[in-house]
């Protein structure tokens, strides 16, 4: 820097050419500085970005599926060839062998033994699922031809939506040439068409991703939301209540305190060994239920519920208490009746939030054995249960292509849950918030 | 009966003993309220909780002694040689005759005496529960008209009814010490078994990691290695991956928010970036397994190098994703919590803005951000799900991030899933690991908090 001496004294000499040069340098640090944060935050969002749009772009081919439509010949060789039309016999019938025998009948120069197999390959192996049902439904069918739709084989499915690539190698394959010619035939005849997948949102889950759905999950999760509900909500809010109203400050509280913001940090896999330990083994409670799940959540969630209660009571102000406490309401009264319900709405969006939270939550459920397959709508909170993030886990972990988008799918339900969550939750802040 | 019938009923007698209790008290006085002590809805609640509560707790106890009282009862009634056995055995037995009461398939064929074993506990069981009931509902009636009789105006009801709420919010406020009681006891009583058979010191400083105990004795590699290095080495590898990701650019978002942004960026883009902190851990693990992984690997391919498709950068990267919200967010708090008076001061000796937040905004909030960046830190070595789905089994021992490793949190949930007996070695090493961890994250969460709290105070 060039100085020049004025008066006496030294000081910078603000036209000179080095200072300028500095000057703008600081400027252009000043800038980048500022590029810097923009590019942070662009980073983080672009992230968001990435994220949700690639599980967007892989999930969205699950809502809709590939169905097969055919007349069938209900041949009573096949499903009762002794006539005795009773039940066992109705239910155990090879009904995939009359789907079959209704695609061949459609290739009829298919003959080989080898090419059959592949046509049969088309078919999934639950298509004749439908089928059962209406048989089992009314016997009487059986001799005559019935329509019926079914999926078609989900290595097909992923196929036509272009996730599979057509394969001519030998064996290599999931998809043969032949197969490929086959489709487009049947598809020009109108027999393969496009229908909504209602099988993700109506079944349970499967081992054939072409059957599998959440619905048995998304109970799971309702179910171990309740427990997690009753739980929480009301032990949350009594401590809290105790703690900002009632309780001494002493070292005692100050403990309590430390202790609630600590198990708020403490890993969530750290509370499923705590239910493995004391709720499985200790108190043999049931493995995979909901029960449990729910009382594990519910530990897990209290600190939040705990931490949101006390400030939504610390925004009430003074003067309502001691106005209550002045016209001779007793500590309790004054808590139950004006405290607590001015705090009610800040209390509720703090649980809400919770409750998202451990929606979504998975380490601690696989810890309490909820990872089981469950191939039944859980109908009480002792049954082994799946949760949706849970299933989620379980479907990401599957080789086939067709499980990729399904668990997509589920991911889109479980954030729309959440979305919709949150969204109660602010619009609960935004109608109630209160400024004293 | 269902057990949730019974609560319903206890339910329903402490509803009926409220409007008992009330039109009784209303009735001493002849209407003139004035008269009784309390309100007259405090004595309804007075007897609500005595014809609720004691039935309640008996039921709770009773459920607690129930299991073993029966099993005791059930195992006497067997032949003596066959209870005459280890203590192990008797557990197997226990739960075979069990599984033949539940209908399920026990572990060996039945003989006649097991079959009547079952049936004599199935019968105890019932008889269990019809007696539990019945003496709940006795209980729960002869209390309500006890507590009804005694209804007299001088009756201090609401003192007794506020004594008994206080003592439920003190429960109530008790069940987060007993959380964390909880979870010390089971992991320490579990590790120390584990402890007893694989020496602490092999744990902590052993670099060989492979938990598989074979099932036969005879088995060749049936000493599975406890050494728990690796895994606390790849833990800190993808925690430190994830700080490097989150740090910056969480910490320069919060400047950005909370020292340029104009408030209309700020409160669009601070509510984007909370959505990040409520994704669920599954759904980053998902992006992690399927996208990001393939993607590095792909990036490595074309670089030459060899990335394993369950790469620690992957992992890291994308937990780094999942904490920039936890660091931008505490970090934005304790910098806007800075006095202005601090920047003003910068501005009037010339600095720009830039420099005021480096040199002087900064270091004022640096304990702040240091509790956050440490929180944070915590939370990557708790993250499972993400290591889960994407990082891998193999325990190598490496830093470097394009190779596969385990992390303590994978090899928790890898070795406890599906039904296991508890005396495995394999299995209680998970609590040794569910120890370590937890004291960590307990030591990193108490610094960060104390950290945090005396800084706040400071400027307030």
């Amino acid at each position: 820097m060039t100085n020049v001496i004025a008066n006496g004294r030294i000081v910078a000499d603000y036209r000179s050419a080095n200072y300028t040069k500095q000057l703008k340098a600081r400027y252009q640090a000043e800038r980048r500085f500022m590029y810097y944060g923009i590019a942070a935050i662009a980073v983080a969002l672009s992230m968001l970005a990435i994220l949700v749009g690639s599980v967007v772009l892989k999930g969205y081919t699950a809502f809709y599926d590939t169905e097969i439509t055919m007349t069938v010949m209900l041949d009573p060789q096949l499903i009762d060839p002794a006539g005795t039309r009773d039940s066992w016999t109705l239910r155990s019938a090879d009904y995939q062998a009359v789907m079959r025998a209704g695609l061949y009948e459609r290739f009829p120069t298919v003959t080989g033994r080898d090419e059959r197999r592949q046509l049969a390959a088309m078919l999934s192996p639950v298509s004749a699922e439908d089928l059962q049902h209406i048989v089992l439904a009314n016997p009487s069918l059986i001799g005559t031809k019935v329509t019926v739709s079914a999926p078609i084989a989900s290595d097909i499915d992923q196929y036509i939506k272009g996730n599979i690539p057509h394969t001519t190698g030998e064996g290599g394959g999931r998809v043969s040439e032949q197969q490929g010619k086959w489709l487009e035939a049947l598809s020009q005849d109108g027999v393969v068409h496009r229908a909504f997948n209602w099988r993700l949102f109506a079944n349970v889950d499967s081992q054939q991703p072409e059957s599998a759905g959440i619905l048995g999950a998304v109970v799971g999760s309702l179910l171990t939301m309740m427990v997690t509900l009753c739980m929480s909500v009301p032990i949350g809010t009594a401590a809290a209540v105790y703690l900002e109203e009632f309780a001494p400050k002493n070292r005692w509280t100050d403990l309590i305190e430390v202790n609630i913001n600590n198990l708020a940090a403490v890993p969530s896999i750290v509370f499923g060994l705590l239910g493995l330990a004391v709720f499985l083994n200790f108190l043999g409670l049931p493995r995979s239920a909901p029960l449990v799940g729910g009382i594990v959540l519910a530990l897990m969630t209290l600190p939040i519920i705990i931490i949101a209660a006390r400030s939504a009571l610390k925004a009430v102000p003074p003067s309502i208490r001691e106005a209550a406490l002045g016209i001779g309401a007793s500590p309790l009264q004054v808590v139950t009746h004006h405290v607590l319900p001015l705090a009610a709405p800040g209390i509720m969006t703090g649980t809400i939030i919770g409750m998202a939270h451990a929606l979504g939550e998975t380490a601690p459920l696989l810890m309490i054995g909820m990872v089981a397959f469950v191939g039944d709508v859980p109908g009480g909170v002792t049954d082994p249960a799946s949760v949706l993030p849970v299933q989620i886990y379980k479907w990401a972990a599957q080789p086939e292509r067709g499980f990729v988008e399904r668990t997509s799918a589920a991911i889109m339900i479980l954030l729309a849950f959440l979305v919709f969550m949150n969204a109660i939750a602010i619009y609960f802040r935004k109608k109630f918030e209160r400024r004293w | 009966m269902p057990l949730s019938f019974l609560f319903a009923v206890l339910l329903l007698l402490s509803i009926v003993g409220y409007q008992l209790g009330r039109n009784r008290a209303v009735a001493t006085v002849d209407g003139k309220i004035s008269r009784l002590h309390s309100v007259p809805s405090y004595y309804g609640f007075y007897v609500a909780l005595w014809a609720g509560l004691p039935a309640f707790l008996i039921t709770i106890l009773w459920l607690v002694l129930q299991g073993s009282i029966v099993d005791a009862l059930v195992m006497n009634s067997l032949p003596a040689a066959m209870t005459n056995v280890s203590a192990q055995e008797l557990t197997l037995l226990r739960a075979d005759v069990q599984n033949l009461a539940a209908g399920v398939g026990a572990s060996r064929t039945p003989d006649p005496s097991m079959l009547n074993a079952a049936a004599y506990y199935l019968e105890l069981r019932s008889i269990a529960r019809w007696a539990m009931t019945g003496l709940a509902v006795v209980i729960a009636l002869l209390a309500l008209s006890a507590a009804r009789t005694r209804i007299k105006p001088a009756l201090r009801a609401r003192n007794q009814v506020e004594r008994t709420v206080n003592v439920f919010l003190i429960l109530c406020s008790l069940v987060a010490i007993m959380t964390t009681i909880g979870i010390v006891m089971s992991l320490l009583f579990e590790a120390l078994r584990f402890f007893g058979r694989v020496s602490l010191f092999d744990f902590l400083t052993g670099l060989q990691w492979s938990p598989q105990t074979a099932m036969r004795s005879d088995q060749t590699g049936a000493v599975g290695a406890f050494g728990a290095v690796p895994l606390f080495l790849g833990t800190m590898l993808i925690a430190v991956i994830a700080m490097l990701v989150a740090v910056p650019v969480g910490l320069m978002s919060a400047i950005y928010m909370s020292e340029y942004a104009p408030l209309r960026v700020r409160s669009t883009v601070k509510p984007l970036l909370e959505i990040l902190a409520g994704i669920p851990t599954v759904v980053y693990g998902f992006f992690a397994a399927l996208t990001m992984a393939p993607f590095i690997r792909d990036v490595g391919l074309a670089l030459g190098l060899s990335v394993s498709s369950e790469s620690a950068l992957a992992a890291g990267l994308v937990m780094g994703i999942m904490i920039i919200p936890f660091v931008s967010s505490l970090a934005d708090d304790v910098i806007n919590a800075v006095p202005q008076s601090l920047r003003d001061g910068s501005y009037g000796l010339g600095a720009t803005k830039s420099e005021t937040i480096r040199q002087v905004i900064l270091p004022a909030a640096l304990p702040g951000v240091v509790g956050g960046v440490l929180l944070g830190f915590s939370r990557a070595i708790g993250e499972t799900m993400i290591v889960v789905m994407a990082a891998g089994l193999s325990a190598n021992l490496t830093i470097n991030p394009l190779q596969a490793v385990t992390t303590v949190t994978v090899q928790i949930a890898s070795l406890i899933k599906g039904d296991q007996e508890f005396d495995s070695p394999k299995t209680l090493s998970v609590f040794g690991l569910g120890l370590v961890l937890f004291f960590v994250t307990l030591c990193l969460n108490l610094v960060a908090l104390r950290v945090v709290q005396k800084y706040r105070e400071k400027y307030d």
